[in-house]
């Protein structure tokens, strides 16, 4: 064999890409819309949910587009189930804002509109952050708070 | 050295014969500067002249005996104190005695071993080293000169690519491919990854080459990580069928051959870690241990032989090169 003084630097070769691959949909389709808040109950009984909207063809999720309603409480579940439960580094949930819970405030405190969106944004890039996570989708609890009417919190933890 | 200098001292100076001729190599040293050495490889003779000048030319120096040493030793640097040496030859220059005047003594190491690369890390080094030393009764006088070795391969007989499908369950299946498994210093990585299936968002892709650095041995085995390059090798999300390729020129970053286990003290290997990151700073990583070795410097006559049979036959062109070319190819055939 002689020795090449230059190496050959040809690419490798490869399967030409089929068209349909090339221009089709991608595989990895997932978006997840947090938005429409509204504040339900009375006084002291108040709180906000959320609709959210998720549109996938990722083919672990039965439902391909799905709507349900969830309030801040849901999310903090949804969190530590998952802490609890899998090795993921869960991303991080906007601020409970305790501050904003004390009497005697001169504004509406958690439900001021401003701190709603500042709230609403947070959650959709949480909840967005987790469901394109591979370990966390495996979890029940994620398709069911994604995917689910109510959220039982009595349910088995388990992989999907 | 001393500054009780009641009595007599000297200065040594090392020489190699070959001074003028030989090669040196750029090293860098533990904190960091880079010098050049005399290189040499295994077998290669040592040879060379130390002068004693005496400080006080007028009065005698009085030593127990004058000798050279070669040492090719391993230090670890947390166990300064114990250096392993595993070349050591000594020549006697002179018997104890007493020197009236300055001189110069010869030495030779004929054929000397030097099995391992010169090599200087993050917590061992190698070294080969010339030590002379006049010993006296208080306390020795000696100069140390080191030189580099540089281990040479040639190409592998057997070199067989890398090719492989890794993947995460359902959500990314890729297959990669590297020409090649033992690389030389000066080589190129040509390879291409190929995605079977992407069910995640990819933002970008990179190769890294990361030197390991093992030392010390059972239970107290250290891994020091180092990660020498980072190349992007592609921006954006792929799709099914896509193939990228990758092309990473060696030249261009500082690399020792690999080394396995030198002298059962510390080995240095190198691998090559394919990472995707996807939008959300997540990676995904496989890494591939690759074997890089040390080629020696092309000889004029063995590649150009053909080049130099056809220049032959232009007997007329007198370009000083191909007049080159001849001297050697008559060389071969004495």
């Amino acid at each position: 064999m002689s020795d090449p003084t230059v190496a050959d630097t040809r690419r490798l070769n490869s399967k030409p890409q089929d068209l349909t691959d090339a221009y089709g949909p991608p595989s990895n389709f997932l978006e997840i819309d947090v938005y429409d808040p509204q504040t339900t109950g009375v006084g002291r009984n108040r709180f906000t949910t959320y609709e959210v909207r998720m549109q996938t063809n990722l083919p672990i999720f039965k439902l391909k587009d799905s709507v349900v309603r969830r309030r801040y409480s849901d999310f903090e579940w949804l969190k530590n189930e998952l802490e609890r439960d899998s090795k993921i580094v869960v991303p991080p949930l906007p601020g409970k804002a305790l501050k904003r819970q004390l009497p005697f405030r001169g504004d509406e405190g958690i439900f001021e509109d401003s701190f709603i969106e500042e709230r609403r944004v947070g959650l959709e890039q949480f909840i967005n952050r987790l469901a394109g996570h591979p370990l966390a989708q495996n979890e029940r609890c994620l398709h069911m708070f994604l995917q689910d009417e109510s959220i039982d919190r009595n349910y088995i933890p388990g992989k999907v | 050295m001393s500054f009780f200098s009641f009595g007599q001292s000297a200065e040594i100076d090392v020489v190699l014969t070959d001074a003028e001729t030989r090669k040196k190599a750029e090293h860098k040293t533990e904190d960091g500067k880079k010098d050049k050495y005399f290189l040499f490889y295994d077998g290669e003779t040592v040879s060379g002249k130390i002068n004693v000048t005496l400080k006080n030319p007028r009065k005698r120096l009085e030593h127990q005996g004058i000798k050279i040493e070669f040492v090719g030793q391993i230090e670890l640097y947390y166990d300064r104190g114990n250096h392993h040496e595993f070349v050591s030859l000594v020549k006697d220059l002179a018997r104890p005695g007493e020197l009236t005047q300055s001189q110069t003594f010869d030495f030779e190491f004929t054929h000397v071993e030097k099995p391992y690369e010169t090599y200087t890390g993050q917590n061992v080094k190698l070294r080969y080293f010339l030590r002379a030393t006049v010993s006296r009764r208080l306390n020795d006088i000696s100069k140390e000169m080191d030189i580099v070795v540089h281990t040479l391969s040639t190409y592998p007989e057997l070199n067989s690519s890398i090719k492989m499908e890794v993947g995460i369950e359902d959500c990314l299946h890729i297959e990669f491919e590297y020409n090649k498994s033992k690389y030389h210093l000066k080589d190129v990585i040509v390879g291409k990854i190929y995605f079977l299936l992407v069910r995640i968002k990819i933002k970008h892709m990179e190769i890294d080459i990361i030197k390991r650095e093992t030392t010390g041995t059972g239970p107290s085995v250290y891994h020091e990580n180092d990660t020498i390059a980072k190349y992007e090798i592609m921006d954006g999300a792929p799709v099914r069928g896509e193939s990228i390729p990758i092309r990473l020129f060696l030249a261009g970053y500082e690399m020792t051959p690999t080394m396995r286990d030198i002298n059962k003290k510390f080995s240095v290997r190198y691998y090559l870690n394919l990472v995707l990151i996807d939008e959300e700073e997540r990676r995904y990583f496989k890494q591939q241990e690759i074997t890089l070795w040390r080629k020696g410097d092309v000889v004029r006559k063995s590649m150009s032989s053909q080049a130099t049979i056809g220049a032959q036959r232009f007997e007329g062109s007198a370009s000083s090169e191909s007049a080159l070319e001849k001297e050697e190819l008559r060389e071969d055939c004495r």
